[in-house]
C-alpha cells in the first residue's frame, strides 16, 4: 500500500497504459472475432473446428504464448498485444456464435419474408438481439484480458505488470501488491461497467 | 391494386428429401379473393405459400404473380409487396409495437410522417388502441395482440398479397374468432389477395371463398366451401369435412354466416 501512496502518478501513468492496451487489443481482437463467429453461425460445418482451434490455443498457458510470441515478435508492447488479441478469440467468438445462433428463427423468418436483404436481417435483427450475449463475451474477455495484461511487464511491455516484476527483481513486495491490487480494481470495475451495459442492451 | 397470383403445375423438393414436398401443384387466386390452403401438418400447404414470396423455391413448375414468374424477379423486392403473417408472429423482440408495424414502410423507404400516420390507422384497424400500444414491447402483449400486431405489421406496406401461415393459431378460440371476423373485415376493405393457411377446418369455412384442400403434397380439391360437403372430390375431403352430415354442414353454414354478419 505504501508504494501506491508514495507514487499514485507513476501507478495512474501505468494504470492507464494498461487499460490503453487492454482497450486496443479488445477492439482489433473483436474486428477478427465477430466476422470469425459469424461465419461459423452461419455454417454449422465451420462451427466445432473453428471454436475447436480457438478453445485448443486458449489452453495453452499464456506465458508460454507469450514466450512464443517474443522469439518471433521481439520484446517490448508487440507480444503481449498479440497474445491479448489471440486469446481473446475463443471468448469472444463463442458468445458471437452463441448470440447468433440464440435469435428466435421465426423472427429472421419474419424478417426475411417481410423484404429483408440479408444485410438488413443483420444489422436490423440479428446482430440487436445478440448484442446482450456478445457484451457478455466482451466482459468476460476484458476480464481475462486485463489479467492476462500484466505478463507484458516480464517482456518489457506496457502496464501494471511493469511494477509487478519490477517488484519481483527489486524485491520489493510493495510494489508487487501495488501492481495487482490496481489491476483487480480495474477488472473489477470494467466488469460492472460492462454488466450494465450488457442490462441495457438485453432490456 | 390487388394481386393474382398463379401456381402453375408447381413442386418442391426440400434436398435430402426423398420424396417431394409438394407435387404438381395447379389453381389460381383472382384478384381480391381469399383462398384458404386446407390440410394436416406436412401436407405441404406452408410449403407451397412459401413459394409465393420466393422463401422456397420451386424445383419445377411456376409461380406467377401479376404476370411475373416469381423465380425471375428480384425476392427482396417482390417480398416487400407481398404481406407475410406466420404463426409464431415472429415480431422483433427489440423493436416497440410502432416499429414493428413500421418495418416494410421503412424499408419501401416511406416519410417519417407519413409512417407514423399508416402505424396508428393500422393499430386502429387491428382494434389496439394507438396511445396504448404504440411504445409497448412484444414481451408486454398477450398472444391475441401479438397476432393484431402480425397482422398490422403484414399489411402496413399496403402489399398486392396477403400470405397467412396459421397466422391464429396461437390463440384461444374466443380471441380467434373474434381475429377471424377482422381479418374477413379488413381484407374486404383492401381488396387484397389473401392466400390463408391452417388446419383448422372450421377456420377455412369461416373464411374461405375458395378452399384448396391439400394431402401429401398434392392437391385434394378445389372449390367454394359448401363444394366441400355437397361433391367431395375425393374421400380424403369427404372424412376431413363430414361430408354428408347434416349437423356439421348446418354449423359451418352458421358459422360462416355469423361471422360475415357480425362484420359487414
Amino acid at each position: 500500500m505504501n508504494y501506491l501512496a508514495l507514487h499514485p502518478a507513476r501507478v495512474a501513468a501505468l494504470a492507464a497504459a494498461h487499460l490503453e492496451l487492454v482497450g486496443i487489443a479488445l477492439l482489433v481482437a473483436l474486428a477478427i472475432a465477430l466476422p470469425l463467429g459469424l461465419w461459423a453461425a452461419r455454417r454449422p460445418s465451420v462451427e466445432p473446428w473453428l471454436l475447436g482451434t480457438l478453445g485448443a490455443i486458449y489452453t495453452i498457458p499464456s506465458l508460454a504464448l507469450l514466450a512464443g510470441f517474443v522469439q518471433w515478435l521481439g520484446l517490448g508492447f508487440m507480444p503481449i498485444f498479440v497474445v491479448l488479441i489471440v486469446y481473446a478469440q475463443f471468448m469472444l467468438a463463442r458468445n458471437v456464435v452463441a448470440g447468433i445462433r440464440g435469435v428466435d428463427p421465426f423472427q429472421i423468418d419474419a424478417a426475411r419474408g417481410l423484404g429483408m436483404s440479408p444485410r438488413q436481417v443483420l444489422a436490423r435483427v440479428e446482430f440487436p438481439q445478440a448484442l446482450p450475449v456478445l457484451i457478455g463475451g466482451v466482459r468476460i474477455a476484458a476480464i481475462a484480458m486485463i489479467s492476462i495484461a500484466t505478463l507484458g511487464g516480464y517482456v518489457g511491455g506496457v502496464g501494471l505488470g511493469v511494477l509487478i516484476f519490477d517488484g519481483l527483481t527489486l524485491h520489493q513486495p510493495q510494489m508487487i501488491v501495488a501492481g495487482s491490487l490496481v489491476a483487480c480494481v480495474l477488472a473489477i470495475a470494467v466488469d460492472a461497467s460492462l454488466r450494465s451495459v450488457e442490462r441495457r442492451a438485453s432490456s | 391494386m390487388s394481386a393474382t397470383v398463379a401456381f402453375e403445375r408447381v413442386t418442391v423438393r426440400y434436398s435430402g428429401a426423398s420424396s417431394n414436398a409438394v407435387e404438381d401443384v395447379s389453381f389460381e387466386l383472382g384478384g381480391g379473393e381469399l383462398i384458404v390452403l386446407l390440410g394436416p401438418s406436412g401436407c405441404g400447404k406452408s410449403t407451397l405459400l412459401r413459394t409465393v414470396n420466393r422463401l422456397v423455391p420451386v424445383e419445377s413448375g411456376r409461380v406467377v404473380v401479376d404476370g411475373a414468374n416469381v423465380a425471375e424477379v428480384d425476392p427482396v423486392e417482390l417480398r416487400r409487396h407481398i404481406g407475410y403473417a406466420i404463426q409464431a408472429v415472429g415480431l422483433f423482440a427489440h423493436m416497440t409495437v410502432a416499429e414493428n408495424v413500421a418495418v416494410v414502410p421503412s424499408l419501401l423507404g416511406w416519410k417519417t410522417a407519413e409512417i407514423d400516420a399508416r402505424v396508428d390507422e393500422l393499430l386502429q384497424l387491428v382494434g389496439l388502441q394507438p396511445d396504448i400500444y404504440r411504445n409497448r414491447r412484444p414481451s408486454g402483449l398477450s398472444g391475441g395482440e401479438a397476432q393484431r400486431v402480425g397482422v398490422a405489421r403484414a399489411i402496413a406496406g399496403r402489399p398486392r398479397a396477403l400470405l397467412m401461415d396459421e397466422p391464429f393459431g396461437a390463440v384461444d378460440v374466443l380471441a380467434r374468432t373474434a381475429l377471424q371476423g377482422e381479418l374477413i373485415r379488413i381484407v374486404r376493405s383492401l381488396g387484397t389477395t389473401t392466400l390463408f393457411v391452417t388446419h383448422d377446418v372450421d377456420e377455412a369455412f369461416r373464411l374461405a371463398d375458395r378452399i384448396v384442400v391439400m394431402r401429401n403434397g398434392r392437391v385434394e380439391h378445389v372449390g367454394v366451401p359448401l363444394e366441400l360437403f355437397d361433391a367431395p372430390a375425393t374421400p380424403y375431403v369427404r372424412d376431413l369435412v363430414h361430408a354428408g352430415d347434416e349437423v356439421y354442414r348446418r354449423y359451418f353454414v352458421h358459422a360462416r354466416e355469423q361471422l360475415r354478419s357480425g362484420t359487414s
